[in-house]
C-alpha cells in the first residue's frame, strides 16, 4: 500500500512544486516589505519624537502579544466589515507585512540604540544632516548588531508563511493538507512538505549562525 | 465600524472564552514543562562528546528549527494514525508543542552554558569538584542569568503557538473565536476578544521576563 501511495505522490509532485513556488513568492515579497517597513519604523522608534515612539510601541505590542493566526483572521474577516475586500493572497501579504515589520522594527531599534551617543555627536558636529548621520555613521555600525537577529527573523518569517494556509492560499502547507485527504499517508506527505521547507530555511539558518560568529569577533 | 461593536454578545459568550482561556493556559503550562525536560535532554545530547547522542540531538534540533510548527502539527495529526496510534487531538497538539519548543529551549540552554567562561570550569576541576558539583555550584548559577529571560521569551512564543492547535480542532482560545464567528457571524467581536485575552497573557509574561532580566543580570555583579 505504501509503495502505491508513494507512486501516487511522485505523480503529483508538480502540485508540490507549485506550492513551493507560492511559498517562495510570499516569503520573498514579504521579506522585502517587512525589511523596508521595519527599518523605517525602527528608526522612528529609536528617535526622539515621543508621540510617534508611543504609537509604534503600541503597534509592536499588539503584534507581538497576539498569535499570527488571530492577526490573519482579523485581517481576513474583519476588514470586509469595514468595506475593504481583500483576496486571500493580498490579505496574506498584508498580514505578513504587519507582523514581520513589527519584529524587525524592534531589532533595528535595538541596534540603533546600541550605538553610543558620542557617535551621534561626532556625526552632528561634522556637519552631517540627520539623514546623513543615520546613513553614513549610525546604520553601518548598527548593522553589526542588527544583521544576525535579522537573518534569524527571516527564517521565522519564512516558517510563518505556512500559517497563511488557513485562509486558503495554495502554498506548501495547504498543498500538503489538500493532498493528505486523497493520499492518506500523513507521515509521507508532510515529510515531503517538511523537506521542501527545510531546503529553503536551512541555508538561512546556516547563514545566521555564520553571521553570529563573524559579528561576535 | 467599531461604533456597532456589540458588547452584549461578548458577555453572552464570556463563559466560552473563559474555558478557552483556561485550556490555552493548561496546554501552555503542560507543554512548557515537557518542553523544558525535552530541551534539557536534547541539550545534554548536543554538548556531549559521544557521537551516538550528539548527532541525533543535532538532527532533532535542526529539523525542528527549519520546518514550520504547523507542518509539524499536521505531520503528527495525520501521521500518527497511519502508524496505528490514535490519540486525542489535544495530546497530539501538546506533543507537537513539546517537540517544537524543546528544540528552541535546547539551544537557549546551550547558549547559557557556553556563555560561562572555560576558565571557570577548569577552576572547578582543579578545586576537586566532581561533575555535578561543578554544574551545581559554578556553571548553573552563572548560566541561569543568561537562560531565564530567553526561556520566558520562549514561553511567550509557546502561548502564541498554541493558537495553531485550533486548526486541529482543539478547543482553546482561538477556536472559541472561530466557534463564535461561525455561530453568530460576528468576527470583530470574536477575534478582538481573543486578541485581548492573548494580550493579557503576553503582558504578564513580558513583565516577568523584564523583571527576571533585571534581577538575574544584577546577580552577575557579585
Amino acid at each position: 500500500m505504501m509503495a502505491f501511495y508513494f507512486s501516487r505522490l511522485v505523480e503529483i509532485y508538480p502540485f508540490f512544486l507549485k506550492g513551493l513556488w507560492m511559498t517562495s513568492k510570499i516569503a520573498f515579497i514579504s521579506l522585502i516589505t517587512c525589511t523596508l517597513l521595519g527599518f523605517v519604523l525602527g528608526i522612528f522608534r529609536s528617535g526622539k519624537n515621543p508621540i510617534l515612539k508611543w504609537i509604534i510601541g503600541v503597534y509592536v505590542s499588539f503584534v507581538r502579544g497576539t498569535p499570527f493566526v488571530v492577526q490573519i483572521f482579523i485581517i481576513f474577516f474583519i476588514l470586509p466589515d469595514w468595506g475593504i475586500q481583500l483576496e486571500a493572497f493580498p490579505a496574506a501579504l498584508l498580514a505578513m507585512a504587519i507582523m514581520g515589520s513589527a519584529f524587525i522594527c524592534e531589532i533595528v531599534a535595538g541596534g540603533i540604540n546600541s550605538i553610543s551617543k558620542g557617535q551621534w555627536e561626532a556625526a552632528a558636529s561634522s556637519g552631517l544632516s540627520l539623514i546623513q548621520q543615520l546613513r553614513l555613521v549610525i546604520i553601518p555600525q548598527a548593522m553589526k548588531v542588527i544583521l544576525p537577529p535579522l537573518v534569524g527573523q527571516y527564517v521565522l518569517l519564512i516558517k510563518d508563511t505556512s500559517v497563511v494556509s488557513v485562509i486558503g492560499v495554495m502554498e506548501l502547507t495547504r498543498v500538503g493538507w489538500v493532498t493528505v485527504v486523497r493520499i492518506p499517508e500523513g507521515l509521507m506527505v508532510f515529510s515531503l512538505v517538511g523537506i521542501l521547507y527545510f531546503s529553503i530555511s536551512y541555508p538561512l539558518i546556516l547563514l545566521s549562525n555564520y553571521l553570529e560568529r563573524k559579528m561576535a569577533l | 465600524m467599531l461604533t456597532d461593536f456589540n458588547f452584549r454578545i461578548i458577555m453572552e459568550y464570556l463563559p466560552l472564552f473563559l474555558t478557552g482561556l483556561k485550556s490555552t493556559f493548561l496546554i501552555s503550562i503542560v507543554s512548557l514543562l515537557l518542553a523544558l525536560a525535552t530541551g534539557i535532554i536534547a541539550c545534554a545530547g548536543r554538548i556531549s562528546s559521544f557521537k551516538y547522542l550528539k548527532y541525533p540531538a543535532i538532527a532533532y534540533i535542526e529539523v525542528i528549527r527549519s520546518t514550520p510548527l504547523l507542518v509539524q502539527i499536521y505531520f503528527l495529526y495525520f501521521g500518527l494514525p497511519t502508524l496505528g496510534l490514535r490519540i486525542p487531538e489535544i495530546q497530539t497538539g501538546i506533543l507537537a508543542l513539546m517537540l517544537n519548543s524543546g528544540a528552541y529551549i535546547a539551544e537557549i540552554i546551550r547558549a547559557g552554558i557556553s556563555s560561562v567562561d572555560e576558565g571557570q570550569l577548569e577552576a572547578g576541576v582543579s578545586s576537586g569538584l566532581n561533575y555535578f558539583q561543578r554544574m551545581r555550584f559554578i556553571i548553573l548559577p552563572q548560566a541561569l542569568g543568561v537562560t531565564v529571560p530567553p526561556l520566558l521569551g520562549q514561553a511567550i512564543v509557546l502561548v502564541k503557538d498554541s493558537s495553531l492547535l485550533s486548526l486541529i480542532s482543539v478547543m482553546e482560545l482561538t477556536r472559541c473565536g472561530q466557534t463564535m464567528t461561525s455561530e453568530r457571524f460576528m468576527p470583530s467581536e470574536a477575534f478582538f476578544t481573543v486578541a485581548f485575552f492573548y494580550m493579557c497573557i503576553y503582558f504578564v509574561l513580558k513583565a516577568l521576563a523584564d523583571w527576571s532580566q533585571k534581577k538575574l543580570i544584577f546577580r552577575e555583579a557579585y
